[in-house]
């Protein structure tokens, strides 16, 4: 059989298209188009039929005890670790930044410790903060107690367990936003400070205001939706040190997803978990999108 | 002037108080590591062990299955990065520099799968996996990554920049388009491959998520995974061995980082995009 050069072309294409192609429709498309159908279902692993339940297992969600609690737990995760992440991670980029002029090798010292924990394994890491905040071993307990002041159930505190986790959330990811801020400010131009310094901003501090921040506005909001995205899979440092415990104190969106899903094997129920995540997750990478076209504009 | 080195000062305090919150972690996880054992069941508040207790590392490395989980995490991600690399790449190729019928379509469908973080594929992934029998092998650890939209994208917007004369050229020598792809464009594409693989290495050395539903079988623990096995068979009584695996474990990725800091920023940053 004879090919055309155009039908040759497109068997080229597809031969080099293809395979990436339809791994995406398997591995992506595809299931999430299952998990959809299944959030409608009671199915369970290892079972051999299915009923279709409706929005049952979204009302069970929503109105359940534990299903509210692992959504309140992941949005009250991600509101704090978002401002003090962001804003930790902006003032170490200016802090270094500064350093940079003055002192390179120290400032350059400083980029490498802030950003060891994005390249650590957060796994081990939580292993290692277990420790920390043990309860009778640990630094920290350890130094409260010499300072006289009372030890903390870190971990084991229903009340408590929620903010120590966020700060080790906060822990993780000051390094990441500090890169990403220390970019930004290398973008903004000399030339603006001296223009500033000319129309009387002289102190530090005014011109932060009247340059600095207000050139910084659309990596700020940029490397507030990637914390938040990051921040609303918050899954290791739980599985870790809590398994969303103590009486689902920590309990958070994905990890709900992989116990119910994987530990009870409900996984009509762990669909519907998974819808919601993504759903919440889906607005904001898309606000994410829309503020990376905007910084282009900006430039 | 002392205004200056005030400010200077105290900025210095602030930025050293903040990273010594960093290193709390990693101090204690290494003092802990060499402390003898009677030395971390203490109350007092020590950095320095009084002797450096090395049968902590002896021990995790030859009366633990830690060797194995190192080797099978690098079998893990050496495995994803290839697979990955040999769909992404050619599929790049054609849509930054050949015209075909469906070209936008393809291209719709890569930024729509990056906006699927991996956790919303699991169940059915696992569902089919348990179908065809996948569960608990190096496939199953392997295979759900490979269709990588975060790499498809990076390398077409790499080879996009590239001037079509380069492939014209190359044709009208008689190169066949797959050997264009893997003889002239991936070599070219040698920094966005980079970048690439230290965030793909990284992102899935450290995973947790998927080695926890996809393997029950410790033989096949990834490290993450298996410091938590040994972590829960010790009982909390190891507590030294413990931390050296936790070293042992992080070790491999922060020592690449040290070496190529500028490089592994990048590749981690440019992952932002993903999320």
């Amino acid at each position: 059989m004879r090919l055309s050069p155009d039908q040759r072309s497109a068997l080229t294409s597809l031969w080099l298209a293809g395979p990436a192609t339809l791994a995406m429709v398997v591995f992506i498309f595809l299931p999430v188009a299952i998990v959809a159908v299944l959030s409608f279902t009671d199915y369970q692993f290892g079972a051999s039929s299915f009923n279709w339940s409706g929005l049952d297992n979204y009302i069970k969600l929503f109105t359940s005890s534990i299903g509210q609690r692992a959504i309140t737990n992941t949005l009250l995760y991600v509101a704090i670790v978002i401002p003090f992440s962001v804003g930790f991670g902006l003032f170490v980029a200016i802090g270094l930044h500064q350093m940079s002029t003055w002192a390179p090798r120290l400032s350059n010292v400083m980029k490498t410790v802030y950003f060891l924990p994005v390249a650590a394994t957060l796994v081990a890491m939580s292993v290692a903060w277990q420790m920390v905040l043990h309860p009778s071993l640990g630094i920290v307990n350890q130094s409260l107690a010499a300072l006289g002041a009372a030890p903390q159930n870190w971990l084991s505190d229903r009340g408590l367990v929620l903010y120590t986790l966020a700060m080790i959330g906060i822990w993780q990811s000051i390094g990441y936003n500090m890169v990403l801020f220390l970019a930004g400010l290398a973008a903004i131009p000399s030339d603006l400070y001296d223009a500033a310094e000319v129309d009387g901003a002289g102190s530090g501090w005014s011109r932060f205001w009247t340059v600095t921040w207000p050139m910084l506005g659309p990596t700020t909001l940029f490397v507030m939706v990637v914390t938040a995205t990051n921040a609303f899979r918050v899954f290791e440092t739980v599985a870790t040190m809590t398994k969303g415990g103590p009486a689902f104190a920590s309990d958070t969106l994905v990890y709900a997803l992989y116990r119910e899903g994987f530990v009870y094997f409900k996984a009509g129920y762990a669909s519907a978990i998974t819808m919601v995540f993504f759903v919440f997750l889906l607005v904001l990478t898309l606000l994410q999108f829309r503020v990376v076209e905007k910084k282009v504009h900006y430039r | 002037m002392s205004r200056k080195i005030l400010g200077r000062s105290v900025q210095t305090l602030l930025l050293s108080v903040g990273a010594a919150f960093i290193l709390l972690p990693f101090v204690w996880m290494l003092s802990l590591s060499v402390k003898p054992r009677d030395e971390i069941f203490t109350t007092d508040v020590h950095f320095l062990p009084s002797r450096f207790e090395w049968s902590n590392f002896t021990f995790a490395l030859t009366e633990t299955d830690i060797p194995l989980f190192l080797w099978n995490g690098l079998v893990m991600v050496a495995g994803i990065l290839v697979f990955q690399i040999l769909f992404a790449v050619p599929c790049a190729y054609a849509l930054a520099q050949r015209q075909f019928a469906g070209r936008s379509l393809v291209f719709g469908l890569v930024l729509g799968a990056l906006l699927v973080p991996f956790h919303v594929t699991a169940i059915p992934i696992f569902l089919g996996f348990a179908q065809i029998g996948l569960l608990n092998t190096f496939w199953a650890l392997i295979i759900p990554f490979i269709p990588t939209a975060f790499g498809i994208f990076l390398f077409r917007q790499f080879f996009a920049q590239l001037p079509s004369d380069l492939f014209d050229a190359a044709r009208v020598d008689g190169m066949s388009e797959t050997s264009i792809v893997w003889r002239i464009a991936f070599p070219l594409a040698l920094p966005a491959a980079t970048a690439f693989a230290i965030f793909s290495v990284t992102a899935h050395w450290n995973d947790l998520f998927w080695p926890l539903i996809a393997t029950t079988d410790p033989g096949l623990a990834t490290p993450p995974r298996g410091i938590l096995y040994f972590r829960d068979q010790e009982s909390g009584d190891n507590v030294g061995p413990l931390m050296a695996a936790a070293v042992i474990t992080t070790a491999p990725l922060v020592i690449a980082f040290l070496l190529a800091q500028r490089k592994f920023i990048q590749g981690i940053a440019s992952g932002g995009l993903k999320g």
